[in-house]
Order: structure tokens, then sequence, then C-alpha cells
């Protein structure tokens, strides 16, 4: 197995604050924006633009959730295991907000599938838009695209990428991993 | 661990220690879902399920029908008291009618212990008992420890005390089981003749006087007395019975700590609970109900998922 250094914690960092700033750009005072971090990996990238938003560019009041998916997959009964359920902490309605998805990866599009499912039993949005830090070229199998991209790479099929946060992998950085 | 160590809900006798907590942690997540707006997930969209209640139910009946339903299974359901049953069809053949029909679980209510057991061994489903005869009621015991946790934070280390008809009460066995696997202590408490003679075996304690066990323990799960399983007279009369083991606002304030007091369903008001016991701050036995169904869903969910396509 080898590994290859795709973002460094400096990449990782100045990526932040331009999604950060594309989001300021789109929504403002995020007065009818809500983010919702899907779990399990993108919720410490939701949860850190928020503090990026907070502390750095002094939006006040941000609405934050964490949707898990699990049973909206559609691969349920698939595969070998038993699909594992995350928290889902969504304390508000989001009933005519504008809603941001966000995630790390984005790669065949059925997370975000099952998330646009799951995001229905809290109410009807306004809209739905996806934020990923990193986007995956060509491996979509959903016609289903990011609006806010950090990276996008190239990666061939026995590939991963991994993305790791500082609050739960100890360094902030991206790696493409051979399998 | 992500995965249950059974194929089949068939009594608590058969889970391990690791099933109940996945069990209690799926379940936490179907909490949430029950209290969203909308109070349902397309998970087992391809799943066909059978509830076959060859004796009464409301509540369990009801519960089960609700988690199948909130996970948007299909559902047969269907009562002994309008089948071929009464014309002499075999438990076996009814079931593998149903089962051509292409169903992929049963859950299962039966008055014969070990018909789950049985079935099992016959059938190619999933089987889930909701109850059989006085042996065992899984799903009943999970849900009185999940609400035990939901109350007190854990179920290790805690005292609770098992009230009344012990000899007729699959409930009372399960739990027994379930306590003792997450490392509570138990204790029985009931009429010498409705205490099963051996029940010691079990590890349990055993108590005659109400009020010792009521001073003893953390929570009181308070049982039914079974009248219908009755074929004698266990005690003289349902008076003197709610004298020395009903539970009433008086004895509760006279003892020395606040109690939880847990009920099964149906209660018997002003035989073994009081009303104002039953409908105190005390009582759990509503979010028993509530809880009921994050239970289920979770128990159909996890077994669901080892049926392979």
């Amino acid at each position: 197995m080898s590994q290859k250094v795709l973002l460094n914690a400096k990449e990782v960092n100045i990526i932040l604050h331009r999604l950060a700033c594309q989001l300021i750009e789109k929504h403002t005072d995020f007065s009818n924006t809500v983010l919702i971090g899907l779990q399990p990996r993108g919720v410490f990238l939701a949860d850190r633009l928020t503090k990026i938003l907070e502390d750095h560019y002094k939006v006040k009041n941000i609405q934050l959730g964490h949707l898990d998916i699990t049973f909206y997959r559609d691969d349920f009964r698939r595969g070998e295991k038993t699909l594992e359920a995350n928290t889902t902490k969504i304390n508000f309605l989001v009933e005519d907000k504008n809603i941001v998805f966000i995630d790390d990866v984005l790669h065949t599009g059925r997370s975000i599938r099952a998330a646009l499912t799951a995001i229905q039993s809290f109410g009807r949005p306004n809209e739905i838009e996806l934020l990923t830090l990193i986007d995956r070229r060509f491996s979509r199998h959903l016609p289903i695209q990011p609006d806010y991209r950090g990276r996008q790479v190239d990666v061939i099929n026995n590939e991963k990428v991994k993305v790791n946060w500082k609050e739960n992998d100890n360094e902030d950085s991206v790696y493409l991993i051979e399998k | 661990m992500s995965e249950l160590s059974v194929n089949h809900l068939l009594g608590i006798k058969y889970l391990k220690e690791q099933d109940i907590q996945l069990i209690f942690e799926t379940a936490d997540h179907f909490k949430e879902v029950i209290n969203r707006p909308i109070k349902k997930v397309p998970s087992l969209r391809d799943i066909t399920i059978a509830n076959l209640f060859f004796e009464n139910s409301t509540r369990t009946k009801l519960s089960f029908e609700l988690a199948e339903k909130r996970l948007s299974a299909d559902v047969i359901n269907f009562s002994s008291g309008q089948s071929s049953v009464k014309k002499g069809e075999t438990l076996i053949d009814t079931v593998n009618n149903i089962l051509s029909m292409k169903v992929d679980m049963v859950v299962m209510r039966h008055p014969n212990p070990g018909a789950g057991v049985f079935l099992s061994k016959h059938i190619n489903a999933s089987i889930i008992n909701a109850g059989d005869g006085a042996h065992e009621h899984p799903t009943q015991a999970l849900l009185d420890s999940y609400s035990i946790r939901e109350k007190l934070g854990s179920v290790k280390g805690k005292k609770v005390v098992i009230v009344g008809d012990i000899l007729h009460s699959r409930v009372a066995l399960s739990n027994i089981f379930a306590l003792q696997l997450q490392g509570a202590q138990v204790m029985v408490c009931g009429p010498k003749t409705l205490l099963p003679k051996y029940i010691d075996k079990l590890g349990v304690k055993v108590e005659t006087d109400l009020r010792k066990a009521l001073n003893w323990c953390d929570v009181a799960n308070m049982l039914r007395v079974q009248n219908e399983r009755m074929d004698i007279s266990y005690f003289p009369s349902t008076r003197e019975y709610t004298q020395q083991f009903g539970v009433n606002k008086e004895l509760l304030d006279s003892l020395d700590k606040e109690i939880t007091i847990m009920h099964p369903g149906p209660i018997n008001r002003g035989v073994e609970i009081t009303s104002d016991v039953a409908d105190s701050k005390q009582s759990i036995i509503l979010d028993q109900v509530q809880n009921g169904v994050a239970i289920r869903m979770a128990a159909i969910y996890l077994l669901a998922s080892k049926i392979k396509q």
C-alpha cells in the first residue's frame, strides 16, 4: 500500500478559507442558510468551516447540523456488513431554508442522493447546494456535481482519497492511497 | 461489533452483551428518527414481514407493526382467531404457506413455549419471538432495559425487582436474562405460589415482603396477574393480593429513596399498581411504550441486514 500527499496542512487551510469566502459571497449573513455536515466524515469539515466563518469572518448565528444517511442508503443488504448508523443532530426546521450539504469527498454521488432523501424528513427546503473538499472526477454514478469544490482530483478505481483532520487524525492533510 | 451474533431474535438467552449494546445504540438513532416531522426511513422497502399472532395482543402487535412501517417494510398480519389454524392446520404448514408468498421475516406470538425455536429449525426466514407462552418475550425485556438505561444512565450495577406473577410471566424470564447480562442485580418478589420453585438457581434474590424489596431496589417492574393463564387459585382474593403486593403512593412515599416504577402493560389499575403511582413522575410506563417502537425498529433493522439478497 503506497500513499501520496495530495494536500498538506497549509494547502488545506488556504482552501478552507477560500470555501468560506465563497459561501459568504453567496449567502452573505447566513440568515436563511443552514450548513449540514454529512456523517461520518463530512461533519469535521462542516464544524471547521463554521469555526472559520465565525472566528475569521465574524459571521454570527450560523445554524449547523449533522445528518446521518445510513437508513437512506441504496446498498442496504448488499454488502457483507451491517450498515452502522451515526448521530443525526438537526435542532431546527429546514422548511424554506437554503441548505449547504458539506462532505469531505465526492465520489459516486450516492451518499448525496441519500442525503437529498434524508433531509426531506425535516421539511421542504428552498434550495440545496453541495460543498466538497475533494471532487473525484470521472467517478460519478449519478448526475450530481458540487457547487463549491476545494480541489478536483483524478483518481483511478483502486485508489482511495483519505482526508485527515486535526481533531480526529492529528493532522490536516489529504492522501491518495493505493490499495 | 457492528453485527448481531444471531440470525433470529428468539430469546435473550441466545444473545451476547454486545448484541444488546448494538441494539441499544441503533435504537438511539431510531428514537431520533421517530421524533422527526416525517418519521419514516426507506431502509426495508424490499422486505416483507408477517406478524403472526396466535395469541391476543394489542400493544406488542401495534408496536411491531408501527416499527415495521416506519422502516418502510411491507407488512401482513395474521391472527389465529380468524384463520385456518381453527380448521386444524399445523404451525409449520400455516407458516410455510405464508412464506411461499415471499415473506422475509416472521414476528410470532404463540401460546406454546419454544414455538419460535421450533419454527426457526424448519423454515427459511428470520424470526422474532414476540412472546412464546411463559418462556420469553425478548423485545419487551430489551425495551425495559433500554428505558432503565435512559432514566438512570446505565443498567450495570442497578438493583431491579420484578414484582408479581413470576410463574406465568415471559416478561420476567427475559428481563432476568437481559438485566443479568448487563450486570444488574435482580430480585423477584411475589406470593410464594407465583414464584417458580427453583427461580433462585438463576442467580436472582427471592423476597416475599414487598416493602423490603422496594427498600432494596432502584427500579421496580410491576407485573400483571395473568388470570387467563391460571387454572387454579394462586392467592385467596384480588383484594388480598393488592394489600400485600400492590404498589400505592403511601408505600412509595414511606421509602427512604425515590425508586423508578415500570410496568409492561396492560395495567390492572388498582390491583398491582394504583392510578396515582402509574401516572406519577416516578413511573416511566409511557416511556417504555415509546421506546418499544425504537427498540423493535432496531431489532428488525439489524436482523434484516443479515438477510442476504
